[in-house]
């Protein structure tokens, strides 16, 4: 075929899409989807839970993965900015879906029409309660921030409770904790007598921020700052650290998929949502796609089978009863979950307003603390 | 006729020769081509076209660097002392504001908050004021939440003027009222035109409503405008906020005059007596009910201080310093952080720099001088890392540099260090030296071994023949001749360096971390743009300053980069 013929014949094609396009009806949906996240294991559950059951159900439906939630924020500005998005549907943090949503950078959701109910009749809104922590932001699943330690080089008193980071006394060695001043400021205060209702308040203060970072400075000099989700199980295998800090579903990968020799804590995790926000400003064929998706993939069902990949709680009340087994290793989830009773007896829930507001504030003193 | 002569040289017209006698009869007079203008510009005329030509074969590379390099780079640097955000959102509050004085009252006064409400209320449509408030968080804690949370108050306000003229009249609930005063001839006919495709017709005023009613103008204009803009509704059909009810009530009781043949001027007339009567809310006491920072004047400060459109705010920042109302002051202790890491940046660019002198002047010289079999294999193992990815290669020496790692057991095995005292290697100033050190070496190799090449082998045997011993062979005719590579792979590495982000998030710890690594969170995390860009801007400066001083201490020509 010459050059000429086929551009002819794509000139055609193309024209030929433009009529049946405009001759449909505004709801026809598109057929491509670009979901957002952040690959890995967590990507993998999503891909099983909701994905595949969903192209089986559409088998029209291609979906295209990016790996890019780590920077969605900053890319999603850009592509605003540049008046071309790409990404149909994104996975943020709940902290990073409330800035989205205060740029205006994603849609606003309207929970009751747009979600479906829970499969035991609550309605949506009452189902994902306190997870919907900003209008833009469609909750998924809860995570926790908690620490793991070895096993093999605690003695015979493993640590029990969160304070054990500061207690070089007993547990001598190296740390790993978040090169961000979020978790580490609470349990700072938490562990140097702050009461726990009393936290925020205190951290909101300059003399309370100052008593955090001195008893964060009394471990300083034994602390690796890690800033990936995947460098403490690291650290932890290598025998590099003693304990630190990371996500729960990272712990259980470690302790349960590949047998190391490391325990967990789940006295005063730090619980945090993550979820799906989708970009403003999508055509209305795209959108639709993207509706009848998110309608689907968090429904109870869906969000119950998650767990089966990877021990993050379901952000719906209705789909923790529905929690089964783990896909390849058989054991019962819900007992790994950082919303199970047994585990949540001590818990924070991350506090966005707070966050929100001294971010840029705690970040630099942070940061200007750890340069010194 | 009597002065005309004749002979040849009073011959008119151009002749063959005519440049040739001009040129001979007047010295000084310009050099005429065989045309007849003159020779330079005929000269100029053939250089221009060829410059033309070599523009034009280079065109398209100079569009697509103008296009993808230079206009982004500019556009994001920009970004540094951009502020139009707080004029923008805030229109009516910064003009008002303008006149408040901190050190008389401590709170400005009724009318600007007044003008905050309807600011507000329009930003809140617009989904504005939580980017607004995100702005101003960098200047002071706080002012992010108390943003959002008066945005979800805000529509309230004025609900006492609207329920009070409701009661005067029902007229002024339906929204046909207002448009009848305010909205335009052209734009009603549109309006009712207007079947669903494409488009809604713009809103516009009548003419003259904004002479007898200025504020309720400005806010239903506003108004129109959102409800159109946003929500893609017809203004015709929606009621009106509370705000333009009071800016209808503001402007009655500031002693509006009502023309007889005004739209509706009975019914405002019949307001405007009433007004006096009306009862009236304190905005300023439910502003400060939803947050009581809107009584606190440091809130005023920023708002005021930041209303201009361009701002030193980010660059002050980005050297430690802050605006305070006496003047540019250092930031708390406990918040510097950015000269620091201009310092690290440049003392770890210049010590990896020197290091890679160190080890890749003898590799070089090795390349250089062995025989092609040797060079080639020696060659590829330098360009080999080179092909590998950089994640890799860092992710490599994590593993050899850790406590645990390689290194560490080689050193405990052989008895050097024991076995609790491993040596820190990694996670500080000195992990970043040893893996970019690593990473930068073939940009130092390279040029220097393309420079050595050409070194003839003669010279340092002439030295030699003449007496000198190997070390003063090498050191006063070798090595100067190999200075031309060293300035060029010092520049290439130094450069690079200062730049680095990647290799120092993941080796570098806390103490190896260079001023790119903030550049990229406030890029990537904090959206803090505008301080990324000061902190760009400084970093670029600081470069080409260091290659000032270079071009004036070594000269720019002396630097090789090939044969």
């Amino acid at each position: 075929m010459t050059l000429k013929t086929k551009l002819g014949a794509t000139t055609a094609l193309v024209l030929a899409g433009t009529t049946v396009f405009s001759a449909a009806n505004a709801q026809e949906m598109a057929n491509d989807m670009t979901i957002v996240s952040w690959g890995g294991a967590y990507q993998n559950s999503q891909l099983k839970a909701y994905v595949e059951p969903y192209i089986a159900a559409n088998p029209d439906v291609t979906v295209v993965w990016d790996e890019s939630s780590a920077e969605a924020v900053a890319k999603l500005r850009a592509m605003n900015e540049a008046g071309n998005i790409t990404w149909d549907l994104v996975d943020v943090e709940a902290a990073d879906g409330i800035r989205l949503c205060d740029e205006g950078l994603v849609m606003e959701i309207d929970v009751e029409e747009m979600l479906a109910e829970g499969d035991d009749g609550t309605s949506a809104e009452d189902d994902f309660g306190d997870s919907l922590v900003s209008d833009c932001f469609i909750p998924q699943i809860v995570f926790s921030t908690t620490v793991g330690y070895r096993t093999d080089m605690v003695g015979d008193t493993p640590p029990s409770d969160i304070c054990a980071i500061f207690d070089l006394e007993t547990y001598p060695g190296m740390r790993s904790l978040n090169r961000r001043p979020l978790a580490n400021m609470e349990w700072a205060l938490l562990c140097d007598g702050v009461a726990k209702d009393d936290i925020y308040d205190v951290l909101a203060t300059d003399e309370g921020q100052a008593q955090a970072f001195a008893k964060l400075d009394t471990i300083k000099e034994n602390v690796v700052w890690w800033t990936a989700g995947a460098d403490t199980p690291q650290l932890l295998a290598d025998g590099e650290v003693v304990m630190g800090s990371t996500y729960n579903g990272r712990l259980f990968s470690a302790i349960a998929e590949q047998d190391q020799p490391i325990g967990m804590l789940w006295d005063a995790q730090m619980l945090d949502y993550d979820g799906w926000v989708i970009p403003d400003g999508l055509s209305e064929e795209r959108l639709a796609r993207v509706m009848d998706f998110v309608r689907f993939a968090t429904d109870t069902q869906r969000l119950a089978d998650q767990a089966a990949y990877i021990s993050y709680g379901p952000a719906r009340a209705s789909s923790a009863p529905l929690v089964g087994d783990h896909a390849e290793l058989g054991i019962p989830m819900a007992e790994h979950m950082p919303t199970d009773p047994a585990n949540a007896t001590n818990v924070f829930v991350t506090q966005y307003a707070f966050w929100s507001d001294y971010r840029d504030d705690l970040d630099a003193k942070f940061q200007a603390w750890l340069a010194q | 006729m009597s002065n005309a002569t004749t002979g040849p040289y009073n011959l008119t017209g151009v002749t063959p020769d005519t440049g040739l006698k001009v040129g001979q009869s007047d010295e000084s007079g310009p050099v005429l081509a065989a045309d007849g203008t003159s020779l330079k510009s005929s000269l100029n005329r053939a250089l221009r076209k060829q410059k033309m030509r070599a523009l034009l074969l280079i065109a398209p590379l100079l569009f697509f660097i103008l296009v993808t390099f230079i206009y982004p780079i500019g556009e994001m640097l920009f970004r540094s002392v951009e502020n139009q955000i707080v004029g923008e959102t805030l229109p009516r509050t910064v003009v008002e504001l303008a006149d408040w004085d901190a050190d008389v009252t401590d709170v400005p006064d009724a009318p600007v908050f007044s003008a905050l409400t309807k600011d507000l209320m329009v930003a809140v449509e617009e989904k504005n004021h939580t980017r607004l408030g995100s702005r101003l968080n960098y200047e002071l804690s706080g002012v992010s939440s108390l943003f959002r949370k008066s945005g979800r108050g805000v529509d309230d306000f004025g609900e006492v003027y609207t329920d009070q003229f409701v009661a005067l009249d029902p007229a002024w609930e339906d929204p046909a009222t207002f448009i009848a005063i305010f909205a335009g001839e052209r734009w009603l006919t549109a309006n009712a035109a207007y079947d669903g495709e494409g488009p809604r017709p713009t809103f516009r005023l009548a003419p003259g409503v904004e002479d007898v009613l200025p504020e309720t103008a400005r806010m239903y204009a506003d108004f129109a405008r959102v409800v159109q803009v946003e929500d893609d509704d017809n203004p015709a059909e929606e009621d009106p906020w509370n705000a333009v009810y009071l800016a209808l009530y503001e402007d009655l009781s500031a002693g509006a005059v009502i023309p007889a043949d005004f739209p509706q001027a009975a019914l405002l007339t019949q307001a405007q007596d009433a007004v006096a009567t009306f009862d009236t809310e304190d905005l300023r006491a439910q502003f400060v009910e939803i947050d009581e920072d809107w009584a606190d004047r440091e809130v005023w400060r920023i708002i005021q201080g930041y209303s201009a459109p361009y701002t030193a705010g980010y660059f002050l920042n980005a050297v430690d310093l802050q605006q305070t109302p006496d003047g540019v002051a250092w930031r708390p202790e406990n918040q510097q952080i950015y000269i620091t890491l201009f310092i690290r940046t440049m003392i770890m660019s210049t010590a990896i720099t020197l290091a890679c002198i160190l080890l890749g002047y003898p590799v070089a010289w090795l390349m250089a001088n062995l025989p092609a079999r040797q060079a080639n294999l020696l060659m590829i193992l330098v360009l080999l890392p080179f092909w590998t990815s950089l994640l890799v290669r860092t992710s490599a020496w994590k593993v050899m540099l850790q406590r645990e790692g390689v290194i560490n057991d080689l050193l405990v095995w052989i008895g050097i260090v024991a076995d609790d005292n491993r040596l820190a290697l990694i996670n500080n100033a000195t992990g970043t030296i040893i893996a970019m050190t690593h990473i930068l070496l073939p940009f130092m190799i390279l040029p220097l071994y393309s420079v050595m090449k050409t070194i003839p082998v003669s010279y340092t045997r002439a030295a030699k023949s003449l007496g000198a011993t190997n070390w003063t062979a090498f050191w006063r005719v070798y090595f100067p001749q190999s200075v031309p590579g060293i300035g060029a792979g010092s520049i290439l590495v130094f450069i690079l360096a200062i730049g680095y982000y990647i290799t120092p998030e993941i080796v570098g710890g806390t103490k190896g971390v260079f001023i790119s690594n903030r550049i990229a969170y406030h890029i990537s995390s904090s959206l803090n743009w505008g301080l990324a860009a000061a902190l760009g801007a400084i970093l670029l400066v600081i470069v080409l300053a260091l290659y000032w001083a270079y071009d004036r201490i070594v000269g720019i020509d002396n630097v090789k980069l090939g044969g």
